[in-house]
């Protein structure tokens, strides 16, 4: 990374084991893979980077050729010797071989080269650095301004600095100690006068108005002692002068390929490019100076402040090294810290509940396209052999078959024949996937660890991967559209984490909460609701419906003709299980040996990340037997609602006349509230509330009557609103709608309210033309006091617009910070860990709670957070 | 604590310890200890455990569904505090200027039954000179300002046109003040004394000038919270408040983390972090354990000084150079890094997922030793 940058950075692999030279060239021999089961165990590791300055001895020590002529290519196309695309560099065509290590394109790494500087140049991202330098240093003897007694004790004093409080404080007591060293005028080693130096940015340096030229600035650099070095921070090893560069380092062809477009014409990378310019003037006058530090500023970094950006022909500037590595399409986090995989699919989801909460359908045509390494043993080649046989185009094949040297086959009509002679153990055989493989599924958003988790297959036809509507809240995910991605572990490592770490199931207990983010929705939480508030079934109903949802112990059933709905529940829990809870209204529920005694069953209990009836569950039996249980749950409730039938009308938010009057009479007592308010506030009679003025206090007034009166029609609306609707049957068991959307629909929408206020927007003091100036009566203000059945009018609506907009501009204006805040979040506390001695530790060993969370309770094995003493003293 | 109990202290959390005591029989008290400690062992993190990327994610996943704006109309009479996502960062930028400083001062009896609330909360109140000014005239002829007092306010704070006089004198530079029958006459010192402008200047340099009360408190708020009175105010001055002699400096307490920091120390500032994200993520209906914010202010507060989560706070104190520059601004580490010849040990998660190596947390943390046969 750091070698493109600058003239810097030599990477330090420290082996594990001694015979380190020799290692490297048996290991050679040994083949590699894009796939590690073969690969031999890993017994080199790099220990440690460090970072530091090329000098141009070294530059040219690492280079591998001279470069000496802009040009690239002879008239055959072939790259010139001593030219840009010099093959000594590393190639780029697939026929060449690079000249350093013999290799073809793409196993040769690629050599640095390097070209001679007619004159020094100063490297733009070290100019402070030398500013600083030359101010402190003493032009005549190079000493830094400071007194021989002074600088030792200065010295110490940074070690401990940097000992106690880091590197970055270190930096910044420099920085201290280096601006007042800035108005020194006399040196205290030779007592020669100071002069003034500035900067006009960004590469030219005056010395009381006159210009220092490069060879000029890099002498006076060269006179800087060593032991004056550390004062400006600079590593022992650093030399300042190589800051001006005299030799500049040519980066690899290999990491600036040229593409060749249709036409058949080539286009070189842009480091090329500007590489050319600065090859290009062989004999230098002084004009020419300015330019080529132009060119190589610009090469090492295209966006300084006030240089114009070296641009195309085409007008589009260019990208240069550091553009190269920044933000976040650059190298860094676009290609070191985030990375692309092989084996892999993306497509639309949809639902399926017939499928386990832990599968995930994958069309064949995926299951096709993806497969799984199998090595060879005499126990299973027969079984391997089929796959093969079935080739690429019939499921379930096999797409290629993998020699114990490595090389990869594909297998294809002709060669099936072939390959199946070949096959012997020791072979790998990349066979399709089938039922029961495991696989990572994930939807962006990746905001929480459940975003990714690992679901066994289950090949199915069509085209959309399938999943149980039951996951799709961990995943956030809807069927309105959304795509997910799949990724297929290829190695026995890899697979087994996905399994142990990975699975759904071990992934029931949110680490956010402590409580179930699986759970029952919409449909399966309505039918348990029903089932357990109101239905009967008859013995044979109750065989089907169990049958139905895939539970086939009947022995639960109770040996009567009319079972209800609470003995048909009772049938999924373990006869064991003893639970008490509260149901969403507040009602207690029971169950008692696996029968439910009394109570519903409803989004409290059932639902996702709430309740702890599916917590309890988790506990007793583990998480297999809960996801099993969760199952049963929800096929059941679904089973139920389909054999009830269940839909919802217009004429579910019909309301008894008498339920209308009260509403109407309790908007009505509002508004005349309201008027009241407004007269009193222009009667100055209003009781001002202490620390407001009188307008925010009656602004304040008024939306607290409307809210009341909205509250008031809402509660009217739910109290006499048909309870045996199947809206009201959604909104009584959770599953989905508030009663503020019944009152919303039935009776009133309420005050559209814009950042905590009643509309003020619009025109001058009123909110459209169609209102007085200065009138503050709720309806020029935004209440809308029809319902959606009865429709808005024109004012209303307008105002349902505007709020409309104002929640969409908040959602698009927080998405972006919260990332932010999230990606902060992570970065600061990713190294943080559990040590084995109980202590929260970051990467450096330095702890940060001596014990995580003050007892050291993982939150996704406490119930809700902490341990339940309560149910312990009640077992007792 | 029971003798029962103390044989478990130190094996269990003293929380848990507290709640058994307070629930349960004595007689029950060992089994259930003896339950509790089986269960404790089983609810044990595990070494290893990427803790701080949990709490991250329980941090961030809720904070998508926070709103931006939050609407405060539940109570009529509080104050406007910033609350939901921007309160959030806020706090976890460790910002030395929030966007609504506000203070909770509790008060000693017997002010805190309510006698005098109002007079002790405009005490507290910073008044400026502008607003116990009824009039301001400008004479010309003798090139001064005259500001007629307000006699009622000024006994309504309880000040005399002579203490009014010291403070502006002290406020104001360049100044010469005289006072004559609860008129300030107020004249340019220096050259330019008869110069229009100068004296416009001076006029609403005077306005702005302090004159009682305490600095940085502009509203205060006496509200009757369960069965006792407290003042709210916006604007906050810890240091001042707790100085004043009716206040309970044990209670009172500021949304200032910063300003939490510099007088109380680094202690009170965690759990000031602490109490702050908490009463947001509950104030937003949404559900994030307490451990997981314990864990973002520990690491703010760990180094004994308040540090934000961003690329000048916490990030820049990282050894890694690859985790420094991976984050934000890399050009300006990676030569930060080469000047003083940093090493970069690796040992922490960016580093080793960008050469491909195991990142030494989770699975990744235990190391097996195995001689390589050959």
């Amino acid at each position: 990374m750091a070698e493109e940058k600058e003239p810097t950075a030599v990477v330090s692999e420290e082996q594990l084991d001694a015979e380190s030279k020799e290692k490297t060239s048996d290991e050679k021999k040994i083949p590699t893979f894009d796939r590690d089961y073969h690969e031999p165990a890993v017994t080199k590791r790099i220990a440690a980077i460090s970072f530091g300055l090329l000098s141009p001895k070294m530059i040219k020590q690492m280079a591998v050729c001279k470069v000496v002529t802009p040009e690239l290519y002879d008239k055959e196309g072939y790259p010139v010797d001593g030219g840009l695309m010099d093959t000594r560099m590393g190639v780029i065509d697939p026929g060449l071989t690079c000249k350093t290590d013999g290799k073809r394109l793409k196993d040769t790494p690629g050599y640095f080269g390097h070209i001679e500087l007619a004159r020094p140049i100063i490297h733009v991202k070290f100019v402070d650095v030398v500013l600083t330098m030359l101010r402190c240093a003493c032009r005549e003897c190079g000493r830094v301004l400071i007194p021989d007694n002074k600088v030792q004790k200065i010295a110490k004093e940074l070690d401990r600095i940097e000992q106690e409080e880091g590197l970055e404080r270190r930096r910044e007591a420099i920085k201290d100690i280096v601006i007042n060293l800035k108005t020194t005028s006399k040196c205290p080693h030779c007592k020669a006068k100071q002069q003034k130096i500035t900067i006009e940015k960004p590469t030219t340096f005056l010395e009381s108005e006159k210009r220092i030229s490069p060879i000029e600035i890099r002498t006076r650099l060269e006179k800087l002692p060593d032991q004056d070095l550390v004062l400006f921070g600079l590593h022992s090893h650093i030399r300042p002068e190589w800051m001006i560069l005299t030799v500049l380092p040519i980066p690899p062809v290999t990491m600036r390929p040229s593409i060749t477009l249709e036409s058949g014409e080539r286009s070189e990378d842009d480091l090329t490019h500007k590489l050319g310019d600065i090859v290009a003037p062989e004999i230098i006058i002084e004009d020419l100076w300015d330019l080529l530090q132009y060119h190589i500023t610009t090469f090492f970094d295209n966006n300084i402040a006030q240089l114009p950006p070296a641009r195309h022909r085409s007008g589009q500037p260019l990208k240069t090294l550091t553009e190269r590595i920044k933000s976040k399409e650059g190298r860094i986090r676009h290609n070191l810290a985030g990375k692309r995989t092989n084996f892999c699919a993306r497509t639309v989801i949809s639902p399926d509940p017939l499928i386990r909460i832990n599968e995930v359908g994958l069309p064949k045509l995926i299951a096709m396209k993806l497969t799984v390494p199998e090595v060879i043993t005499a126990w299973n080649m027969k079984y391997l052999k089929t796959f093969v046989e079935n080739g690429p185009a019939k499921y379930p094949g096999a797409n290629y078959i993998i020699r114990p040297d490595g090389k990869k086959k594909k297998i294809t009509d002709e060669t099936k024949e072939a390959s199946l002679e070949e096959l012997q153990p020791g072979y790998v055989v990349e066979r399709h996937l089938l039922d029961g493989d495991v696989a990572l599924v994930n939807r962006q958003p990746s905001l929480h660890r459940m975003s990714m988790m690992c679901h066994r297959i289950r090949v199915l036809p069509y085209k959309t991967l399938r999943l149980n509507p039951a996951v799709c809240h961990p995943y956030n995910a809807d069927f309105d559209g959304d795509e997910m991605n799949l990724h297929v572990p290829q190695t026995e490592e890899a697979r087994a984490e996905a399994e142990t770490l990975m699975e759904v199931q071990t992934q029931l207990i949110s680490p956010r909460y402590g409580l179930s983010v699986i759970g029952c929705i919409q449909d399966a939480i309505s039918g348990a609701y029903l089932a357990t508030t109101s239905l009967t079934f008859t013995r044979e109903e109750s065989i089907d419906l169990l049958s139905a949802a895939n539970i086939e112990d009947y022995s639960q059933l109770p040996d009567k003709e009319k079972i209800t709905g609470k003995e048909l529940f009772s049938c999924i829990f373990p006869k064991d299980f003893d639970f008490t809870g509260k149901s969403k209204k507040g009602e207690p529920v029971r169950i008692q040996k696996g029968k439910l005694i009394e109570g519903t069953l409803d989004a409290a209990n059932l639902g996702a990340g709430s309740g702890m009836l599916l917590r309890g569950l988790h506990r007793k039996y583990g998480a297999d037997e809960t996801l099993t249980i969760l199952g049963n749950l929800f096929n059941l409730g679904n089973e139920i609602l389909v054999k009830y039938g269940f839909s919802t009308s217009l004429s579910d938010t019909d309301l008894p006349q008498k339920a209308q009057d009260l509403i109407q009479e309790a908007l009505d007592q509002a508004e005349k509230d309201v008027t009241q308010l407004i007269d009193d506030f222009h009667n100055n009679t209003l009781e001002i509330l202490p620390g407001r003025t009188a307008a925010e206090t009656l602004e304040l007034r008024i939306l607290e009557v409307l809210n009341k009166a909205r509250n008031k029609s809402g509660e009217f609306a739910t109290q006499y609103a048909d309870q045996n609707t199947n809206l009201v049957v959604m909104i009584n068991s959770g599953a989905k709608g508030k009663p503020l959307n019944l009152a919303q629909m039935a009776a009133c929408v309420g005050q559209q309210a814009m950042r905590g206020k009643r509309i003020e927007k619009g025109y001058f003091d009123r909110t459209l033309t169609c209102f007085k100036k200065g009138d503050l009566s709720p309806l020029a203000r935004g209440f809308i006091r029809n319902g959606f059945k009865h429709g808005l009018n024109p004012k209303e609506f307008f105002f349902g617009a505007m709020t409309g907009r104002d929640s969409l501009m908040d959602t698009a204006l927080r998405t972006p910070k919260s990332g932010y805040l999230y990606r902060r979040l992570a970065n600061a506390m990713q190294d943080l860990r559990v040590e084995y001695d109980e202590t929260v530790r970051d990467s450096s060993g330095k702890i940060i709670q001596f014990q995580y969370g003050e007892d050291g309770i993982d939150v996704s094995k406490s119930e809700k957070g902490m341990l339940n003493v309560q149910r312990l003293i009640d077992s007792v | 604590m029971n003798p029962t109990l103390k044989t478990f202290e130190g094996k269990l959390p003293l929380s848990i310890l507290q709640e058994i005591e307070e629930k349960c029989l004595p007689a029950k008290q060992k089994k259930v200890a003896e339950l509790a400690l089986e269960e404790y062992a089983r609810a044990k993190v595990e070494p290893g455990e990427a803790v701080g990327i949990v709490g991250a994610e329980s941090m961030g996943e809720p904070g998508t569904q926070m709103t931006l704006n939050t609407f405060h109309f539940a109570g009529v009479a509080e104050m406007n505090v910033t609350m939901g996502l921007p309160r959030i960062i806020e706090i976890l930028d460790g910002r030395e200027k929030i966007s609504t400083p506000m203070m909770e001062i509790f008060l000693k009896e017997p002010y805190n039954k309510g006698q005098d609330v109002k007079k002790v909360a405009l005490m507290i109140k910073e008044t400026k000179l502008g607003e116990l000014v009824k009039e301001f005239i400008i004479n010309l002829v003798e090139a001064r300002i005259e500001a007629v007092l307000n006699e009622e306010k000024m006994k309504e704070i309880g000040i005399t046109a002579a203490q009014i006089v010291k403070q502006v004198d002290a406020g104001v530079r360049d100044m010469i003040i005289k006072e004559k029958d609860n008129v300030l006459f107020m004249k340019v010192k220096g050259k330019d004394e008869k110069h229009l402008n100068e004296i416009y200047k001076l006029k609403e340099a005077v306005k702005e000038t302090y004159v009682k009360g305490v600095k940085g408190i502009n509203q205060v708020l006496p509200v009757k919270r369960k069965d006792e009175f407290i003042i709210i105010t916006s604007g906050s001055n810890l240091k001042k408040i707790l100085t004043l002699d009716f206040v309970d400096t044990a209670r009172t307490t500021t949304n200032s983390i910063q300003e939490i920091a510099a007088v109380l120390g680094i202690e009170a500032a965690r759990q000031a972090i602490i109490n702050e994200v908490y009463k947001v993520i509950e104030a937003q209906g949404l559900n994030v354990d307490i451990r997981h914010i314990m864990l973002i202010a520990d690491t703010m507060c760990a180094n004994g000084k308040l540090r934000g989560i961003t690329r000048y706070g916490i990030i820049s104190g990282k050894s890694s150079v690859l985790a420094r520059a991976s984050f934000e601004t890399p050009i300006k580490h990676l030569i930060d890094a080469a000047l003083s010849g940093e090493k970069d040990k690796l040992d922490s998660v960016v580093e080793n997922v960008m050469i491909n190596q195991p990142i030494p947390i989770g699975t990744g943390l235990p190391h097996l030793i195995m001689k390589d046969e050959k």
